[in-house]
Order: structure tokens, then sequence, then C-alpha cells
């Protein structure tokens, strides 16, 4: 090996090193552009078009990640998956093409691209609006927020941190419009989610509450008072499923716009930690 | 250096070893000798004749889809609608892989041969699912599989094992002990070729489908000799300069344009074809610069076995930009003296083809569609102009994942119903623009479940191919990944996302039992008989399980 190649030998490495802690794309605007393609086919079904938030994954145009603090640590986000949530590691989830370190690169210059610096200030006040969580707007008969609460729906304590604004007032304003996800099994290519079961057991017992989870034989129900029912179907009277959610509509005469930001505003101050 | 290959894992049984010492002369153990030689002399020597005859040898599965028919039809009927209620296991093999388990195995005087995740391959005791050999072939770790590190099966020809691998070599086994007996390297991995297909066994010869639509690899089909591993054909399912169809590609674009031929074929020995399905143009799921046709993307060929001379094609979905590979079994069936080859296609619908020229007799929805609205004079759907992807997307049915996919289906000639796994589902279609780079994903669009479609419905389909008619159907809790099965005891299997494996009278599709395997089934049943005992067995999670009567 001649002189000459070792001197570029140790330049090239040092650029593997400092490429994995800074991204060796961050200069090149064209990065963010072919990364905003392999962001719409990898990222966008979660993240959403514009990495604005989807039904599943958190808004990425907010400066401050919640898992993610820097480029290196986004890398790794993307090629390993975040264990016990749907984040899947990169080439996983069974559908799509695994990238290559480079195509990941470009993704992080895509989402760097795409954020707005200064955030969104939340407008709501949200010590009232804990009042309200745990007060009159009983969403902790059904909803947990740092152990306190139900159990029927899903635990809010992190969802300010991986869900928009506008995802959030939705779920409250239309609940059924999109259920959430509930139980994340690793075997289902669609985790089942919280739909609503009636059911009649044989001897007359009338059952209703969410699916924890369900196969084609049997159904495990929880109800309001927080009992788990097992359910074998072949041995019930009548058994019936609806997308209507349990949850009851929250419209303006129940909650004003100001009382749901005020909401939205705690469970943010509450998710971002 | 690529292709290193690890040494074999060989775990001998008690069976073997006694087998090995065959050439001893003892004369108190001659008469035993005897026996147990002649047992291994028919054990895995598998002649083209006995593939050829595989009716005749029911407690065997010879071949992916039991037979060349395709039909994935097991004559044996010990297990039946009237004792089903009592299937119990009988035996789980444990992988150790983890990732999608799309196998089908082979069964053969006893001894099960499978391949797994991550160049997996081993042979099995039939009878009790210990191990007897298990090969795995190192992984670079480069490799670009399209969906998952998966392999759907092995081939059997004399006393060799036959599987392609990720990193897209053709490997022989001995399959006796899993030792390497041949290894061809068809294609550069590093370019996205991988191989993912279960191989076909005709005559001497091993043929085998390339993957790789997702990358831009020009796709082909090969034939190997079984004994050298020699390559005797190719077939380039995009034709180049010069060829016929080659007209159906714009400017430079059929050196990318896909086609691959990622699942197993049939084969009629009377005319000596084969038939074998083809995948998606590349990108996948932008049309702009590959104006035309872009054959034999998405199409049927019917293949000359000794030569790979294409006698004749049918193009289900021309110009596809929804990923509609075309890659389904397709199975010939005979009925009232007519030779027909019928194909549930993922574009959802239900083609019957004339086997002897390649004419379209129908195509019949057997799902949610609503791509076309208008036939050609041949009978085939037309792609409405605006199903094509936008870039602010809009909402196609199905969906890319298409009505069915790679899960093989089933025909029960008793029934003479034709039996698939069915999903609908619509997606929303939006182009993402991407340069060809060698090696990289070539989409060119963006497809997410549309939300108005859910919940994604997936269904067991009884479809009678007189009619196009979807007589039957059973409602899964959620998609699957599946195959089918039937059975001459009345009864068809399947597996579902939940993980159940499950017998239904074949007649109404009323579930007569079910077991929970604790993992999804992305594999096809297949039932064999040892020592006078019926087996159905299919992999479940990282395992094989295998069922049988108390």
């Amino acid at each position: 090996m001649s002189r000459h190649s070792w001197v570029v030998g140790v330049v090239f490495l040092a650029t593997i090193c400092i490429a994995q802690d800074q991204n060796p794309l961050a200069n090149y605007p064209k990065a963010a552009k072919a990364g905003e393609s392999e962001f719409r086919i990898n990222c966008a079904l979660c993240h959403g078009l514009g990495a604005r938030g989807g039904g599943r994954g958190p808004d990425l145009t907010r400066a401050q990640k919640k898992h993610a603090h820097n480029d290196a640590e986004m890398f790794q986000i993307i090629s390993n998956g975040i264990p016990g949530t749907a984040m899947p590691a990169n080439g996983t989830n069974g559908q799509g093409v695994g990238m290559t370190d480079t195509e990941i690169w470009q993704i992080i210059s895509y989402i760097r691209s795409q954020e707005v610096k200064a955030s969104a200030k939340a407008s709501g006040d949200s010590a009232h609006g804990k009042q309200l969580f745990f007060g009159d707007g009983n969403c902790s008969m059904c909803h947990m927020v740092d152990g306190k609460g139900g159990r029927l729906g899903p635990d809010l304590t992190g969802v300010g941190g991986s869900r928009t604004r506008e995802a959030l007032i939705d779920s409250i304003r239309n609940p059924s419009r999109r259920l959430a996800w509930g139980l994340t099994e690793s075997t289902k290519e669609f985790p089942q989610e919280y739909e609503t079961v009636t059911a009649v057991t044989h001897d007359g017992k009338q059952v209703k509450g969410v699916t924890l989870n369900e196969d084609s034989f049997t159904v495990q129900v929880m109800d309001s008072g927080e009992h788990i029912y097992l359910l074998e179907k072949n041995k019930l009277k009548s058994f019936q499923k609806s997308r209507e959610s349990m949850m009851p509509k929250y419209d303006v005469e129940v909650l004003s716009d100001k009382e749901v930001d005020d909401i939205v505003a705690y469970l943010v101050s509450v998710g971002a930690k | 250096m690529r292709g290193v290959s690890t040494p074999a894992m060989i775990y001998r049984t008690l069976g073997l070893s006694v087998l090995s010492g065959c050439s001893r002369r003892s004369q108190r153990f001659k008469l035993y000798a005897v026996i147990f030689c002649a047992l291994s002399t028919s054990q895995a020597q598998v002649t083209a004749d006995r593939l050829l005859n595989s009716a005749k040898e029911p407690q065997n599965w010879l071949t992916y889809s039991g037979d060349y028919s395709g039909r994935r039809f097991s004559a044996l009927d010990q297990i039946k609608i009237d004792n089903a209620h009592t299937i119990v296991a009988k035996w789980v093999y444990q992988t150790g892989a983890t990732g999608k388990f799309e196998t089908t195995p082979l069964v053969v005087d006893g001894i099960l041969y499978a391949s797994g995740p991550d160049n997996r391959a081993f042979a099995l005791d039939a009878r009790t699912g210990r191990p007897i050999w298990m090969y795995q072939r190192q992984v670079p770790p480069d490799i670009r599989p399209c969906c998952g590190r998966v392999n759907r099966g092995v081939a059997i020809l004399g006393d060799k094992v036959f599987f392609g691998t990720l990193d897209a070599h053709v490997i022989a086994l001995d399959a006796k002990t899993g030792a390497v007996r041949w290894d061809a390297t068809a294609a550069d991995y590093r370019t996205g070729h991988s191989f993912t297909v279960a191989p076909l066994a005709v005559k001497n010869l091993i043929i085998i489908g390339i993957s790789g639509g997702e990358y831009g690899v020009r796709g082909f089909i090969d034939a190997y000799d079984a004994d050298t591993g020699e390559r005797k054909w190719r077939f380039y399912t995009v034709p180049g300069p010069g060829e016929p169809g080659h007209d159906t590609w714009e400017s430079d674009s059929w050196k990318v344009g896909g086609a691959p031929a990622w699942n197993t074929g049939t084969y009629d020995p009377a005319t000596n074809q084969i038939f074998w399905p083809t995948g998606n143009p590349a990108p996948s799921n932008r049309g702009e610069g590959r104006a035309g046709d872009n054959l034999y993307s998405n199409s049927l060929l019917a293949l000359n076995a000794d030569i790979g001379k294409l006698n004749w094609y049918f193009q289900f979905t021309k110009h596809d930009e929804h990923d509609w590979d075309a890659t389904q079994v397709p199975i010939l069936i005979d009925t009232n003296g007519k030779k027909l080859i019928a194909q549930a296609d993922r574009n959802g619908y239900f083609y019957v083809i004339d086997r002897t020229n390649g004419k379209l007799i129908s195509a019949t929805p057997y799902g949610k569609t609503t791509w076309s609205d208008s036939k050609d004079s041949d009978g085939r759907p037309v792609a409405n102009k605006t199903a094509s992807p936008t870039l602010e997307g809009h909402t196609v049915c199905p969906g890319a994942l298409g009505t069915t996919n790679y899960m093989p289906p089933a025909y029960d000639p008793q029934t003479e119903l034709f039996y698939v796994t069915a999903r609908d589902q619509c997606d929303i279609f939006s182009t993402a623009p991407q340069p060809y780079e060698a090696g990289h994903a070539f989409y060119g669009s963006a497809y997410f479940p549309s939300e108005e479609a859910k919940p994604y419905l997936g269904f067991l389909k009884a479809i009678d191919p007189a009619t196009g008619e979807v007589k039957q159907k059973f409602q899964h809790t959620s998609p699957t990944w599946s195959g089918v099965l039937s059975t001459a005891g009345g009864l068809v299997f399947t597996g579902d996302a939940e993980g159940n494996f499950i017998a239904f009278d074949a007649a109404s599709l009323k579930p007569q039992w079910h077991f929970q395997m604790g993992g999804a089934v992305y594999a096809g049943p297949m039932a064999y008989a040892v020592d006078g005992k019926e087996y159905v067995a299919i992999a479940a999670g990282s395992a094989i399980y295998a069922f049988g009567l108390p």
C-alpha cells in the first residue's frame, strides 16, 4: 500500500467516524429532495405526507423529538426501530424495501428540512386542562395519565408527544372517525383497534365493551367496569362488532373550543416530558 | 468476497447411522441390511418419472404445489369431515429463525424437506419433527430482498434438494446430509437480484425465477442441469433489442424493466410446457418513462421446458402502475375435454385461459376492484385512465398488496372449486419519482391503506372456474397471507393472521376444527402420510407444525 493510499484511507475512515455523529449529507440540498421520495415510500404511512404526523406516528416537523436528540440518534431509530412502539426497524415491516445508509441520511436531511424551528406555542391553559381531564371532562374515567385514571381507553400519558394537536382535537370531537390502535401484536399486520363489541352469552348476559384482542374463534373484551371477558364465539347467543367508539362525542356543547384547547395543552405538557 | 458458504450443520439420527453401515457384510444382520439398504435407496431417489406420476404416491408431497398441475390437492382421505374435529398437533419443529416463514415443505418417503428464512434448508423425520440435517448459507449483510428474508420452498430430484438463496445463488444439497453438491451464481445480489421462489424440477432441469422487481432488475427464468448446476437456458422476461415485445418499452426503460418471476410455475407434460407467471414492471408504481404495455411483465408465460422458448403469453395487467405482480400459481384444470389454466390474479380478477393457445376464456372479479370499467376485444379488463397514481394520491381497489398475493391457492377436483385467500383493501396511490440507481429501491410511488376502506377484510373464497362466480366465502378476522390446501377428505385447510390453522368443509367453507399456533401464517399447507397415517403440515411463526388424528 503506497503512502498516498494510506492518507486517503485515513481520511476516509475519519469521514466514516464523523458520519456516525452527523449527517454526512447535511450540506447537500439535493439530499433532502431525494429524501422526500424515500420518506413518502417508507415513512409517510404513519408519519403523514410532509412529516406532519398521521394516525399512528408523531409529527416530525417539531424541532424537539421525543426519542431522537441528534442526527445520530435519529439514524439509530430509523435503523433499529423503537421497541414497544409501532416504529419498526428498517426493512422489517415485511412490505417495503430496507433502506441503505445513504437513503436513511437522505430521509434525515428531508425531516430536518421540514422542521418548524419555532415550536408552536400551545394555546391552552394546561393547568385548567388537567382539572377538566380528572374532573368535569370525565376523561380519566376511561383514560390514564401518569398512572391515574381508567383502563378502558388508551393510556394518554405519551399521546401529546406522539400526535399532532389537530389529531388530538379530532379524537375528542369525533372519536369514531379513527379508532385508536390497540394491542400491538408483532405477528399481526394490522393490530386490533378499539372496536365496540356487544355480545350476549349463552345464559343471556349482555356484555358491551372494547376488544382487547380477537380472532375468528375467540374475543377478549373489557367493559366499562374494567371487567375482562374471555369469550368463545361459538358459545355466544349473539356477537356484534361496531366501529362506533364507546367514547362519547365531545361536541361544543359538552366542551367548548377553549376547554378542548386546555385539555390538549395538558396532554402536550405531559407528553413532551 | 461474496457467497461464502458456511459448513452444513449435520445432525445424524440413529436411523441414518444404521443406514450408513449398509456396506458391511454381516451375516447375522444381512437380512436387516438388505431391508435398510433397500429403504435407503428408495429414500430421496426422486426420479423425473416419480414427479410425473406423483398421483400414484399420495403419501408424498414431491413438489411445491403437490403436483405439476399446481392444484395443491392431496388424495389422502384419512382425515375427513367426520373426524376433523379430533385433529391434534403431532409435532412442532422450531427453526429459531425470525421473519416471515413462507415455505411449503416437501415429504419424500418419511423425510420432510423445507427451506426457511435467512438461507436455511433442513430435513426432518416427518413422523416426529426430529432434525436429520440443517444447512444455512451465510447471508451477505448488503443483500436487498424486497419483502423479507424469505424462501418459499425447495425442489427435489434424484438424491438432491435444490433451493435459491437471497444472494441469487442456486444450490444443490445432498438430500441425505445437507452437504453442498453444487452452487451456481445466477446474478449479482448487489443489484437487487435474489431468489425467494421454490424451484420446479422438470425432467433433469431445475427451473427457477428471479426476484427484484422493486430494484429494477431485468427479470428472467433459468433452468439448471440437476446433475452439474450448468445453466441450460435463460428466458429474459423483458425482451432485448430485436426481440418481439421489445417495442413495448420506452427508450432504455427495458434495461431496468423488472418483470421478476418469483413464484413457482406449473408444468403440462402432455405439451412439455411450463407455465410461469411474472411480476410488476419497474418502477412498480410509476408508468412515466416506460410507456407501452411493458411485456412480459404481469404475464403468464408458456415456455418449452427443454429450451425455454416462448410459445405464448397472456398479460393480465398491461403497463401496471399498482404493483400488481401476476405471480400467483396458475392451476391446470381439465374439464369437459377442455385444457384450461386458471389464475386468481393480484389485480382482483379470476382468469380462465385455454392453455393450448393462451386465449382468454373469462375474467371475473372475485374481490373489490375499481380500476377497470371496460374490457378489450379479448375480454381482458382494461385499466381506467383515472386509475393511475397522482401526486396528491387517490384511492384504487385493490390496493398494492392485491386481492391475493403469492399465497398458493388450491383446486379440488371433487368440488370442482378453486380456493383462494383474498383481501379487500383499497390504497391511496401517490407518485414519488425516483431515479434508477443500481441496488436501490425503485418504486416510483408511495401507497397508503385508505382509511375509508377500513377495516381491511380477509377471506377464504371458493370460485367456480366454469362461471367465475364466488360460490362460498369465509371471512377471517383480518386478512391472511396463508395458502390453501384441499384434500380428498372433503376438507380445505388454511391459516390466519391470528395464528390459527383451520380445517373447513370444502363444500360449505364452515370451520370444522382449528388450532392456535401462536404465530401468523405466511405459508402454504400440505399433506403427507407415513406408516399409513395422514399428516397435514404448515409453517407458522418460526416453526413447522404437523397435525394428525389422535
